[in-house]
């Protein structure tokens, strides 16, 4: 029977869950890395042992990235310091908004998008990672603007067979894309709307406030993306996207996710909009298509009833990537939420904890 | 002859549990880059990559903020005692 272990990033610390067979009860670890933030959290499974990644930062002592090689028991950190601007840049890191392993292609690489706009290359794993200047030098670069969360690179979708193939999306600048390892980038937006432009300025190349993208390994090619208003699909690995909207109660939002073995069935969690970002319907629901977002169903079997008013982070739902698969979210009521049947029926994880940033998953038999 | 540096209590994990550490005199600053050397987890908690205090920390050299001596340039003479003051902030 598999094993689930759930990593919960929050504002004040990070926890681990564990679930030691299906059906069984949740296990709640204790809070690690106390008074860190902790907007990036990741698994690396491509090994025989999992490694997770929690991306801490401090308003007072600044930015790093733990690891744990034990399923969360301890968490290390490299004495230089992982990922660094080089000082020519004059730059400072901010915060690391997304830890992403590569493809099995790619064995080694682990990726990390950080703030200010810019990614990240490791290639032992995640312990040392060096600035990709292809991107870094992109001219787009001056014309980037921060997003309400700040100028973010946050998310990275690695090709899962070809390992020179990536795509990114930053806050407020769209979507990039690499075919040649990270040498060259270009902007992947065409047919994403920035609606608050003037009206003969809503599709421009770039500058987009893409919120996440994310694909299927099976089929790399189709990517799905929850905009600043707007929810997207693309079969062409972003060379042209279109809407994916009608059914939904709401088209503004943060997380996008993929089913891990139903390539055309995805999870959103609606907002009102980003004036008022509650749940769109006043509930908490999050929102499923099982037909590649042609239509939406709404679900709540074991949510919480009645007005709830917690929105939900763009990396803070996520899959275990099992079979059945697993659904997780938490909110910014301290709340975590997992449904162990692809999103049919939920229980709480967790509750009382700090607002939850991120939270990632994996199954291990 | 050395200074002394002083530790909050949030960073002394980072220095083996240390409360305070023998620093060599000199300028805040070649006290700094030589505790990059020997512990680079704790030095970078009070600068960041470019070499700047954060921003939530103040350096005194003594009862002295050293923003209004020479910043990182000010003198560290031995006997002197340099402490790391975190920001009473957040919530």
């Amino acid at each position: 029977m598999p094993q689930t272990t759930l990593l919960i990033g929050t504002r004040k610390g990070a926890l681990v869950a564990r679930r030691p067979r299906a059906g069984a009860a949740w296990e709640l670890g204790p809070l690690e890395l106390p008074m860190s933030e902790v907007y990036g959290t990741g698994i690396d499974a491509r090994g025989a042992t999992p490694r997770l990644f929690a991306a801490a930062d401090s308003p007072h002592w600044g930015p790093t990235l733990f690891h744990s090689d034990d399923m969360g028991r301890t968490w290390n950190e490299p004495g230089e310091a992982p990922v660094a601007f080089p000082k020519e840049t004059g730059a400072s890191l901010v915060r690391i908004w997304q830890i992403q392993a590569a493809g099995a292609s790619a064995p080694g690489v682990v990726y990390a998008g950080v703030e200010p706009h810019a990614l990240f290359r490791s290639e032992d794993g995640g312990i040392t990672f060096s600035l990709v200047e292809g991107l870094y030098n992109h001219p787009h670069r001056g014309e980037w603007g921060p997003g309400n969360g700040g100028a973010c690179l946050h998310t990275v979708v690695p090709h899962p067979t070809d390992p020179d193939r990536v795509l990114v999306a930053l806050s407020a600048g769209g979507v990039y894309r690499t075919g040649d390892g990270g040498a060259t980038w270009e902007a992947a937006n065409r047919g994403i709307q920035s609606y608050w432009m003037p009206e003969d300025q809503r599709f421009p190349e770039f500058g987009q406030c893409v919120h996440k993208v994310a694909s299927h390994p099976s089929f790399p090619e189709r990517l799905f993306a929850q905009n600043h208003f707007g929810v997207y699909r693309s079969d062409n690995y972003g060379s042209s996207w279109e809407t994916i909207e009608s059914g939904l109660p709401s088209t503004f939002g943060f997380p996008m996710v993929v089913h891990p073995q139903e390539p055309e069935t995805i999870y959103i969690f609606p907002l009102k909009a980003d004036s008022h970002r509650f749940p769109a319907t006043g509930r908490c629901e999050v929102y499923r298509s099982q037909d590649g977002g042609k239509s939406w169903t709404a679900l709540r079997s074991g949510l919480p009833e009645g007005e709830y008013r917690a929105a939900v982070l763009r990396d803070a739902m996520c899959t275990d990537g099992g079979d059945p698969a697993g659904i997780y979210f938490g909110t910014r009521a301290g709340e975590v939420y997992g449904s162990p049947d692809a999103g049919d029926h939920f229980e709480k994880i967790a509750e009382h904890l700090p607002d939850v940033l991120s939270v990632r998953a994996v199954q291990v038999s | 002859m050395t200074a002394t540096l002083v530790l909050p209590a949030a960073l002394r994990s980072a220095a083996g549990g240390a409360p305070e550490l023998e620093i060599v005199e000199g300028t805040v600053r070649s006290a700094l880059d030589n505790l990059a050397a020997t512990m680079p987890l704790l030095e970078r908690r009070v600068r960041d990559e470019q070499g700047q205090v954060r921003l939530h920390i103040r350096l005194y050299l003594g009862s002295s903020d050293i923003d209004d001596l020479e910043g990182l340039d000010t003198e560290v003479a031995a006997g002197t005692r340099l402490y790391v003051i975190p920001a009473v902030s957040g919530g």
